[in-house]
């Protein structure tokens, strides 16, 4: 069975740049939820695991795919050309269906703190859930979010990544059409 | 009279657009000049902004110096710019100068040598006295022609090789770096350091290369070979799984032998200078050869005393593009930090007279 | 423009652009690099913000570009041009509407809101470069977060002159970790920055930088407890619209030493002087 590819981008430059936006929005907004379109889903990927794939991720950028993310590859390969890899720390990417650990994912260097993974992870969804409050840079005062599908120690594992600042990984939530951005600055705390 | 803020940058901007025009044009009664007289008769400018804009084409480079009326590194940086837009389709393989089929050939460490020393369409030895007959247009005379010998000359360093006596080239496994794409960043393996000097201010390299030849970091430089000549670009496209031939290029190498390193346990050997550049620009590749064998002193054990041996200091400087650009930009508006040193100036000026007042 | 990608960059560079966007974004005030492209204005001309500016514009986006504080000095209004003819994007004078703002030299006066993106172009990203030029060792100063070499500076500047005395381009401490260029901003625009509404994008094309602030993020001018940071304005008032709280640039009138003092914010002044204009784009 050889099932079709569903295509990428309709218009790859507008659609790009309008999901860089929603990210670059998110990221400098910890926990605010942006809304991508452009791209169809195509199991497993949700619309905006999809999108933020497409327009962030090439052959450039080496991508780990967790295990459980495997059906994605083919479309990936194809769609972003982005070389897979098969050792998490070597990924400047990693896509994954659930919270993978984050401790085997690259955290940076000292001198080069950038060069630490973006993890793209599906979840369940981003307006019901276990709540967040959120405090750090790009937030005037504290704000709470909604995140289904995390892992139950994840406020640990956080503060584990935070605490290695500059280092550290940072994160793009994405459930249906909706994601959201937690950038290693951001300090979370279960509600 | 009432002050009026200043505008009109549109209007100015455009009209010096179109008085600069003019000028390129110079005296409408004079012929304009042809892109194929720029190719064929500026040779030597054409293939230093192919080498300085880091893009192979004498077409190109003749437009280029016809837009920017002969301001070379003007006419680099068009090149530059058109290069960025350009799509890239392959690699190509490393180009095999052992192959070239060279115009020049010349070694200064050998007498005579297989292959011989031959001297192609060289400046070397005319003597540089104005020619007032080239202001009459006048035909050259007929150059002797001989039958080509089509046999590879062998290079230098393999000569040398053979005895062991000059170190070999490093690895050729791992991926050269790439500048155009990657920021620069320390420590810079060789692959980057010769990529920026091949597209590095000739100037700077020359001076560069001088310095260390007066004492800034020496490392006693023969020329063990100068060629000049047409090497292959093949690509392998993966679809056909061999190797096609796409095109030539003409480079100028240089291979300069330098001082040995060795000790009584280790076998000395004579350590290498590199140069490889776009055209026929023996100027550079040598100073590039010398520069780059200077920047190589940490990896040899030398002591590091020289500008020419701080790779920060030759790698940051060597692009002109970039040094024009912020040299420059010293034109452009800065009223609004100078104010901020006049007030600070003056402050600093009220401090030092209440001081004095006070006293 | 035919022949040439939307903003002129391609969707490629775009991306490594963006890439590093986010990573600054994520690290204020660290000093992210980036494969700056050759750009058909010089290095040290604004190709770092305009590279930046062509990565994060679109279709939707109104644009300000102003230099000097001003929209019309001539480099503005070249690089106003350069996004008319590769993006076809809306331009505007007026701080209040545009949504991206790409600048050199001044933050505007007129606070920027939470939607608006500003871009300013950065000459020398390093913030340590006059005390020590080495970049090798500058990475080394940020990763240990050793900045001694600077507080020796201002230190010397104090014993010397009575008073700390750099005036533009005032080194700034980032979310108390990153020290950074605020680019040659005068020191008079550095309160601006801190925990400002907007995001803040800086871009540097010739020494190849990216760095960013966040919103609502902590600046703070370095200082001393007993020498705090005092930004130095002119006292005089705007010889056009009377304002005593903007920068102003220094007009010489004649050659007798006269002299007028105008606000460096074009939109500003005109906008105090004519409010009812302001309602055009």
């Amino acid at each position: 069975m050889n099932a079709e590819l569903a295509p990428g981008f309709a218009d790859p430059v507008r659609a790009a740049q309008s999901c860089f936006r929603a990210v670059l929005d998110a990221m400098s907004h910890p926990g605010r939820v942006a809304h991508v379109a452009g791209v169809a889903a195509q199991s497993p990927l949700c619309v905006a695991s999809a999108a933020v794939l497409l327009t962030l991720v090439d052959h450039e950028t080496p991508l780990w795919l967790d295990p459980d993310a495997e059906p994605a590859r083919r479309w990936i390969e194809f769609h972003c050309g982005a070389p897979i890899v098969a050792r998490p720390e070597a990924g400047v990417f990693a896509f994954a269906l659930s919270l993978p650990d984050l401790s085997q994912l690259s955290a940076g260097s000292h001198e080069s703190p950038e060069t630490s993974a973006t993890l793209i992870c599906q979840i369940g969804a981003l307006d019901t859930g276990r709540h967040f409050r959120l405090t750090g840079p790009g937030l005037r005062s504290a704000t709470t979010i909604a995140i289904e599908g995390l892992p139950p120690g994840f406020v640990t594992i956080w503060r584990r990544n935070h605490a290695m600042f500059p280092r550290g990984i940072d994160l793009i939530l994405c459930a249906g059409d909706q994601l959201t951005a937690l950038p290693r600055t951001v300090s979370i705390e279960e509600v | 009279m009432a002050y009026v803020a200043v505008k009109g940058g549109e209007r100015a901007i455009r009209n010096a657009h179109a008085w600069l025009a003019e000028e390129r044009r110079g005296d409408p009664a004079v012929a304009e000049l042809g892109l194929d007289q720029i190719r064929e008769q500026l040779g030597r400018a054409i293939d230093r902004v192919m080498a300085e804009g880091s893009l192979y084409d004498p077409d190109l480079a003749a437009l280029a110096i016809k837009q920017a009326q002969g301001d070379l590194i003007e006419a680099a940086f068009l090149l530059r710019a058109y290069r960025t837009t350009l799509p890239r389709f392959a690699h190509a393989r490393p180009i095999d100068t052992a192959s070239m089929r060279a115009a020049r050939r010349i070694s200064a460490i050998f007498k005579d040598l297989p292959g011989g020393q031959t001297l192609g369409p060289t400046y070397d030895y005319t003597h540089r006295l104005l020619d007032f007959e080239l202001a009459e247009n006048q035909p050259p005379p007929d150059a002797a022609r001989a039958r080509p010998d089509l046999s590879p000359i062998p290079r230098v360093p393999d000569i040398l090789g053979r005895e062991g006596l000059l170190e070999a080239d490093g690895p050729v496994d791992a991926e050269p770096g790439d500048l155009t794409r990657e920021p620069l960043s320390f420590p810079a393996g060789r692959d980057v350091r010769l990529q920026a000097l091949a597209r590095g201010d000739e100037g700077f390299l020359l001076a560069m290369g001088y310095s260390t030849q007066r004492g800034y970091g020496g490392s006693h430089p023969f020329a063990g070979e100068v060629r000049m000549g047409e090497v292959s670009v093949e690509i392998e496209p993966p679809e056909l799984g061999f190797a096609i031939d796409i095109g030539d290029l003409t480079v100028t190498e240089c291979q300069m032998v330098n001082q040995f390193k060795g000790s009584k346990t280790q076998l000395p050997q004579f350590t290498r200078g590199y140069g490889l550049v776009f055209g026929y620009s023996e100027r550079k590749a040598m100073s590039m050869a010398l520069v780059d064998r200077a920047m190589r002193a940490a990896e040899l054990g030398e002591d590091i005393t020289a500008p020419a041996q701080n790779p920060e200091f030759v790698l940051y400087h060597s692009d002109n593009i970039e040094a024009t650009g912020f040299v420059e930009h010293l034109k452009l508006p800065h009223y609004v930090d100078f104010q901020s040193e006049l007030q600070n100036v003056r402050r600093l000026r009220e401090a030092v007279e209440q001081r004095e007042a006070a006293e | 423009m035919k022949g040439y990608n939307f903003a002129y960059l391609d969707e490629q560079t775009k991306r490594m652009i963006r890439r590093a966007l986010l990573k600054a974004v994520a690290i204020p005030g660290h000093q992210v690099p980036f494969g700056s492209r050759e750009m058909p204005l010089p290095y040290g001309w604004g190709t770092g913000g305009i590279q930046v500016t062509a990565s994060v514009l679109g279709p939707d986006d109104t644009l300000k570009v102003i230099d000097q504080g001003a929209d019309d000095t001539t480099n503005a209004v070249s690089i106003r041009h350069f996004f008319a003819r590769t993006a076809g994007v809306r331009t505007t004078t007026h701080t209040a509407n545009a949504t991206v703002i790409q600048t050199r030299h001044r933050i505007p006066e007129e606070k920027l809101a939470e939607n608006q993106i500003i871009v300013y172009q950065v000459p020398q990203p390093e913030p340590l470069y006059r005390l020590e030029p080495s970049r090798v060792e500058t990475k080394r100063m940020h990763a240990l977060s050793d900045y001694g070499l600077m507080h020796v500076k201002l230190y010397e500047d104090v014993a010397r002159l009575g008073q700390i005395s750099i005036s533009y381009d005032y080194p700034v401490m980032v979310n108390g970790r990153y020290l950074m260029s605020p680019s040659p901003i005068p020191a008079f625009d550095n309160p601006k920055m801190h925990r400002m509404p907007a995001l803040q994008l800086f871009g540097a094309g010739r020494e190849k930088r990216i760095y960013a602030i966040p919103p609502w993020t902590d600046v703070r001018s370095l200082d001393f407890e007993d020498h705090p940071f005092r930004p130095i304005n002119a006292h005089q008032a705007c010889g056009l619209c009377g304002a005593l709280d903007t920068y102003k640039d220094e007009v010489i009138t004649d050659d007798r030493g006269g002299r007028m003092f105008i606000c460096s914010d074009t939109d500003h002044c005109e906008k105090r002087r004519s409010p009812e204009a302001d309602k055009a784009a």
